[in-house]
């Protein structure tokens, strides 16, 4: 056996750069979204060609077009971008058998948060409250911003919001409770966002199978994982590897052949 | 390495795949010195499992010798001859800390898929489908163990790989399905389906303390081993009216407990498409369904039904209005393996029992497609089938 898992890990840090892919697969999801809404012959899918059409701006400049934020009532500003009925809004709770201090502290160290939240490639701890933020976005493209924590109880809640400048316009919370006699946690997490190509884009994401609830869901289910058990189940080698740099590992590896 | 591979009904073959790897710290690989065919592998092999792909490996119930251990996992050492348990349990989750552990929240990758089904999924499996986690199996020369620091347990060089590699499945099966019947001094036990499940339900309905156990089956040589091994009073359904010669032999009251070691033919989830499919093979199955029917009708008044065979999807016809009329309790599902294991192999190297005796067929991975076929159509006398890899 000379490959090993460790090896295959992905980096992704080295996802290819924003101008080759995002421009190319916003090329490509235009034309199939274009091409499946006009195959429809219906208003709406008439209605749904025509909401590719920023996509298609933005494949050809690299840019969304400016008058889309007015258009979908997108600001930077997140009370104006999430307030009312605006933005995508998800909820979810899991319960662990860890307690409440535990789970804190775990979410508290950021670099954490990529090891269960599949659609997060990094998240950097800025000092004073703040974050840099990147994540694989609609269509794979990857979006940047930064974010700031704007209420912490200790081993209650972490609130944010993201800062203008950002491609994502977000808030979210995530409570912390005790359960079960103060043997366990449960965390709730709140998250509105407006997504690139407002509420469109988040339809399309989930016409491509992406429901933002189910995502964070499945995040939390790998949160209980790692903090419960220690690692995140996996039956085969695709996911990148929930462990320590191949070279540690190495040492450990069994010689011989097979 | 070489493995027994799934491509679809009745179509398995020993092909040449990558050999596994370290894929989370507390893993560890098996070098596979001995695999056996379960009854439960016939229901993938008989095309019932939803979720199975082409190319899967099969096989849950494997020992071997740890070849190679993960960074995380402080427990086991390359050398250390292990068996290795069906159900991957991570030990630290609610239901783990409860002893549930085929029903740990943590191991299973495909989760979601089984929560359409039922709700809540229960733990990963070895070889058994995707929707209990599509972890590569044990009928292969080198099997993959996850949360390898609390599965495996380490047996003795004094005890054979036949002595002790039925308890990664079917003598704790067995075990926990006479365990839940919560045998009393004085009780009978009735055991339906006298495969290997049935015959370690018998073997352990005496273990824990049973004044009868009759056994019910409708193949001569099964029958004979529950007889001539398992000490059991037994009844061939073909032959007899089973309400009847219990009641006879109960004196009108019915067994105290009744095991269904038969299980049924079928698998589904939530999709419609899979519900149809269910249906029809519920259809198609033989006698199946009817056995549980059986076990409920035959069972005296506040009695236990004790359920170790495999269900899977949607029960048409269930008699649960007989169930409730009598006060029966009824206890089922995936054996909490990990419970059972030291207290087993206790057992075994006291010299209580010689799991061996259910052995019919000793063959090498070569011979798993044919030994498949054999053992599903019960040719040859066969009743378990025991394979070297290497």
């Amino acid at each position: 056996m000379q490959t090993t898992a460790f090896d295959s890990t992905l980096d992704r840090a080295d996802l290819p750069s924003r101008v080759d892919v995002e421009q190319w697969s916003a090329l490509v999801g235009a034309a199939a979204i274009i091409g499946y809404g006009l195959s429809r012959r219906s208003l709406s899918g008439l209605c749904l060609a025509a909401g590719a059409a920023p996509l298609a701006y933005r494949a050809a400049t690299g840019h969304w077009p400016i008058g889309l934020h007015a258009l979908t009532g997108r600001d930077d500003d997140t009370r104006a971008a999430l307030g009312g009925d605006r933005g995508v809004n998800v909820r979810e709770s899991i319960r662990l058998e860890t307690p409440v201090d535990e789970v804190f502290r775990f979410w508290k160290r950021l670099e954490n948060l990529p090891r269960f939240m599949t659609n997060i490639l990094s998240v950097t701890d800025k000092g004073g409250g703040h974050s840099h933020w990147v994540a694989s976005g609609p269509a794979g493209l990857r979006v940047e911003w930064d974010a700031e924590i704007i209420n912490e109880i200790q081993n209650k809640v972490i609130a944010w919001r993201s800062l203008p400048g950002g491609d994502v316009v977000s808030a979210g919370s995530v409570v912390f409770g005790p359960a079960r006699e103060d043997r366990g946690t449960q965390l709730t997490v709140s998250l509105q966002y407006d997504p690139p190509a407002g509420k469109l884009g988040s339809t399309i994401a989930m016409l491509f199978g992406k429901a933002p609830s189910q995502t964070i869901r499945e995040d939390l289910r790998r949160l209980k994982q790692l903090v419960e058990a220690g690692e995140v189940a996996r039956s085969k080698p695709d996911l990148p590897a929930d462990v320590p740099p191949a070279g540690r590992i190495q040492a450990f590896r069994a010689r011989g052949t097979r | 390495m070489r493995a027994a591979c799934y491509y679809g009904k009745e179509d398995i073959r020993v092909e040449r795949v990558p050999d596994p790897q370290i894929l989370n710290p507390r893993d560890a690989i098996v070098k596979v010195t001995s695999t056996a065919i379960c009854g439960s592998d016939l229901h993938i092999y008989d095309g019932y499992i939803p979720t199975m792909e082409s190319g899967d490996i099969l096989g849950h119930e494997f020992m071997g010798e740890v070849v190679e251990v993960g960074p995380g996992n402080d427990k086991l050492k390359i050398g250390d001859r292990v068996v290795v348990p069906f159900t991957i349990a991570c030990g630290h989750c609610f239901f783990c800390h409860k002893q549930l552990w085929s029903l740990c929240d943590n191991s299973n990758p495909n989760a979601w898929m089984a929560e359409k089904l039922a709700g809540y999924s229960g733990s990963g499996l070895f070889g058994y489908s995707h929707i209990y986690g599509g972890y590569p199996g044990g009928q292969a020369e080198y099997a993959r163990v996850p949360f390898a620091d609390i599965g495996p347990i380490k047996v003795p060089e004094t005890l054979s790989d036949e002595q002790v590699l039925f308890l990664s499945d079917i003598f704790p099966t067995g075990y926990m399905a006479a365990e839940n019947c919560d045998i009393q001094g004085g009780d009978t036990v009735a055991v339906w389906g006298c495969g290997p499940v049935g015959q370690f339900a018998i073997k352990s309905a005496w273990l824990l303390g049973a004044e009868r156990v009759i056994a019910i089956d409708r193949f001569p040589e099964r029958l004979a081993m529950a007889s001539t091994h398992g000490k059991a009073e037994t009844l061939n359904y073909t032959e007899v009216d089973v309400l009847d010669a219990l009641r006879a032999m109960t004196g009108g009251q019915g067994p105290d407990s009744c095991i269904d070691a038969v299980g049924l033919e079928a698998h589904g989830t939530t999709l419609d498409a899979w519900y149809d499919r269910v249906k029809t093979s519920l259809y198609l199955a033989t006698d199946r369904p009817h056995a549980l029917r059986q076990a409920i009708a035959a069972c005296r008044k506040g009695g236990t039904v004790s359920i170790p065979g495999v269900y899977g999807g949607w029960l048409d016809k269930f008699p649960l209005g007989g169930a409730f009329a009598k006060g029966l309790t009824l206890k089922m599902g995936q054996t909490h393996m990990h419970r059972y294991l030291p207290l087993l192999l206790g057992r075994i190297e006291r010299g209580e029992i010689d799991p061996s005796f259910v052995i019919t067929h000793r063959v090498t991975l070569d011979d798993a497609p044919e030994m498949y076929r054999t053992f599903r159509d019960k040719a040859d006398d066969c009743i378990k089938v025991v394979m070297r890899p290497h």
